[in-house]
């Protein structure tokens, strides 16, 4: 299978670039493990963050300084000259954002943010989105091959061009391969890897970093996670940040506030991590707003606590915990969002690091970078033209013997889902809120072990079409990858800076005020602290 | 307490079976086939990836009604099973293309220009996550399934409302659309989204009577009991 733009992923930033692609005369391939629209930026509530002219610069300043001094004042300034214009795209493509009386949009503060520049769609911001565009995508005859897991990208070996990918094709068990011009990489982020402790779906374990990583890219500052406050206890569900913004508390087991409940996610998810390790429980209280308001102004947040924790937020304390929320980052991409490393291949989204985050991310830009950056990206795949032809390659035949190996040789002695569940818990409590040298070395000990241990796991299910089984695995396999970036990021950067945070160096120092780099020879992760640009 | 779901491998033979798993108590019917998945049988397969409700793909038979797997518990002798009205591909996963295709056929999409001031006219239609619930809900699938169905309508009806052209959608869905429906409101009563396709396509019939449409099955109406003899 050919075509011009191969977009791998069809959330928000997948669906923008595969669309800008298009406009501009491409032929266009979305391929998604999932069906298009089954991304995380459905889950987006809080809203979409555009500045007017009068308000760009503040916006710049107000995004760099939540960037903790990691991000570039270059990116940032583009993203948020882009944003009107990102809005009113939206706009005519048909988003409902909520008007006022008036008529006229309506827009929020978010924490951190300056002026009010926060556009929604009720409380359902990114599904409305999400959905817009997919019908968008159909309006314009856009090919979506769907149940398509990524495997690899198809590289020259030679001059590092990227000419398509491998997937592996859920529905027939087949491994398949489309080649293209240029790839778009926007395949979300990998809080996942923190197996139940995250509030994102289920697959967000940073398959495309992985498969950039081993085709001999570059991803950077994976050490930086954001943990978002209040996710329920039991089921790591979000609450969103409007139950606080709206007046909630947060209250201990001896049923006292011990923070400011608006300062800033990692602040606040610091405190709650250290009351939990205390030994007290950490409850949200709403109850003060009353039912009738309650059910206006989080009407999705009432649902989630009867389902989850079978409680009513009118009556009850909600025990939460902070969880894995939104990873800062990821593939490593210069100013044309195009992979560190690698050619013709660009990445966008949650999965890149475009480095607008940096250390710490503000409500309402990633709904803003994925749109924005997202059409960015389908056009700067437009103009890109290979500078090879790549005939002949071997990624195909090693990816079918990958497959059948899993499926032939791999022994399966030890229970994968269990090393799953184990990592998760000790990335999460050892690398999570709060880090130390001892226990991210431990974690650290426990993936390589993992790692060799990985022909020792293997699949239950021997069948070939609609092997979940077998997804869970290879995505397994993409987690203990990305994991070792994040530790090791973790591990050297002896410093806080914004999410990031060592209890044996609670300060920031600027010796570190620079990106950790992480790449591949010969198999082996190599990692490097590189200046910013 | 334990849960039957029903499994399908067109594999195997026979290729549908009824198995019977215990309930993991407290926990949501999609947590429960992951805990069945990851420490009784690897082989179950199903679809999930929000777990909050908002991206459509976990929907299946409970007791013969459409549900979130993500926002319902389970009770001691439910029967799971796949939507209705879509090819099974295996155990809990369905073919959603046909349905979907329906969007397509329907040109459920903004035409002309959009108007923003009708925003808040469409903020529940616009809420649909493509669960198919009400798809698989539907009585007229089973006669015609060529049907183009409530979540499509309903996204016509959303376009509709929001743009200032809608001729091209509203002259896509005079066949297999809305005058096929019965309005009986199945579609209504399983939305997890609390959307009123029935009341949509109510309103798209009005719509399509103001175009120049009318009732097909009206002007096709026999009062002479043809068929019948009383005699």
């Amino acid at each position: 299978m050919t075509t011009d733009i191969l977009v791998i992923g069809s959330g928000g930033a997948g669906l923008s670039a595969a669309l800008k692609a298009k406009e501009l005369g491409c032929n266009v391939i979305v391929a998604t493990k999932t069906l298009p629209t089954n991304a995380n930026t459905c889950m987006a509530q809080g809203g979409f963050n555009a500045s007017s002219n009068d308000d760009v610069q503040t916006h710049i300043d107000d995004t760099i300084k939540a960037s903790r001094g990691i991000g570039s004042p270059v990116m940032i300034k583009t993203m948020c000259e882009k944003s009107n214009a990102a809005l009113d795209w939206l706009i005519a493509l048909g988003v409902p954002f909520s008007l006022d009386d008036n008529g006229k949009l309506v827009n929020r503060f978010m924490g951190g943010s300056t002026n009010k520049r926060t556009y929604y769609a009720e409380d359902y911001t990114g599904l409305k989105i999400l959905q817009t565009l997919y019908d968008t995508c159909l309006k314009n005859n856009i090919t979506f091959k769907e149940n398509y897991y990524l495997l690899n990208l198809i590289v020259d070996e030679d001059s590092k061009e990227v000419s398509g990918a491998t997937f592996f094709d859920i529905s027939s068990g087949e491994v398949q391969e489309i080649r293209s011009k240029s790839v778009i990489i926007a395949t979300g982020g990998y809080s996942g890897v923190y197996h139940g402790f995250t509030t994102n779906g289920f697959g967000s374990s940073g398959n495309g970093i992985a498969s950039v990583i081993r085709a001999g890219g570059v991803a950077s500052d994976i050490e930086f996670v954001q943990f978002h406050p209040t996710a329920l206890k039991k089921s790591s569900i979000l609450i969103s940040e409007a139950a606080r913004g709206e007046g909630g508390y947060l209250v201990n087991s001896d049923g006292v506030r011990f923070i400011d409940e608006l300062l800033p996610r990692d602040e606040v998810s610091r405190a709650i991590s250290k009351e939990i390790s205390e030994k007290r429980e950490v409850f949200l209280d709403v109850r003060h707003l009353r039912s009738e308001k309650l059910s206006h102004l989080l009407p999705q947040e009432l649902k989630l606590c009867k389902i989850h924790e079978d409680l009513d937020m009118a009556t009850d304390l909600i025990p939460v915990k902070s969880v894995a929320h939104y990873t800062m980052g990821g593939i490593e991409v210069d100013q044309k969002l195009q992979t560190n490393g690698l050619k013709g291949c660009f990445a966008v989204g949650e999965c890149s690091n475009a480095h607008i985050h940096g250390a710490n991310r503000l409500g309402g830009n990633s709904l803003l970078e994925i749109i924005s950056m997202g059409m960015m990206a389908g056009e700067n795949a437009t103009n890109y033209t290979p500078k090879n032809t790549l005939s002949q390659h071997s990624q195909l035949a090693k990816d079918k013997a990958f497959i059948n190996a899993v499926y032939n040789t791999f022994t399966n002695q030890i229970n994968f889902y269990e090393k799953r569940e184990f990592l998760g818990k000790i990335l999460y409590h050892n690398a999570g809120v709060m880090r130390n040298d001892m226990g991210l070395k431990g974690v650290l000990a426990a993936l390589r072990q993992m790692q060799k241990e990985f022909t020792f796991m293997g699949i239950s299910d021997k069948s070939k079409e609609f092997n979940t089984n077998l997804i869970d695995f290879i995505e397994f396999g993409n987690t203990l990858e990305v994991a070792e970036m994040l530790l090791v990021g973790a591990l050297h950067r002896c410093e806080s800076r914004g999410a990031h945070y060592r209890e044996d160096y609670p300060q920031t120092n600027d010796t570190f005020k620079s990106h950790s780099i992480f790449w591949k020879e010969d198999g082996v992760l190599c990692a490097e602290f590189k200046d910013i640009k | 307490m334990n849960i039957t779901i029903k499994r399908f491998d067109k594999h195997k033979e026979p290729q549908s079976i009824e198995m019977s798993y215990p309930i993991f108590e407290g926990l949501t019917l999609l947590e429960n086939f992951l805990k069945i998945k990851t420490t009784i049988d690897p082989t179950l397969s199903f679809s999930g990836v929000c777990r909050s409700g908002v991206c459509g793909s976990c929907a299946v038979m409970v007791n013969g009604k459409a549900k979130l797997a993500c926002s319902y518990k389970p009770n001691d002798g439910d029967m799971i099973e796949p939507l209705n009205y879509h090819e099974v591909q295996r155990d809990l996963i369905v073919d959603k293309t046909k349905s979907h295709k329906t969007l397509s056929t329907a040109n459920a999409q903004l035409h002309g220009e959009a108007r923003l001031e009708n925003s808040p006219k469409v903020i529940v239609q616009s809420d649909c996550i493509l669960c198919d619930s009400c798809y698989s809900a539907c009585p007229v699938m089973a006669v015609n399934s060529d049907f183009l169905g409530p979540f499509t309508l309903t996204k016509v009806y959303r376009y509709t409302l929001q743009s200032n052209e809608n001729k091209t959608s509203i002259d896509a869905i005079q066949t297999n659309g809305v005058w096929d429906c019965t309005l009986c409101g199945e579609c209504t009563l399983v939305c997890p989204q609390g959307i009123d396709p029935k009341m949509d396509i109510m309103n798209l019939r009005s719509i399509s009577v103001q175009s120049g449409y009318s009732d097909p099955n009206f002007a096709n109406m026999d009062f002479g009991f043809g068929g019948f003899d009383f005699n």
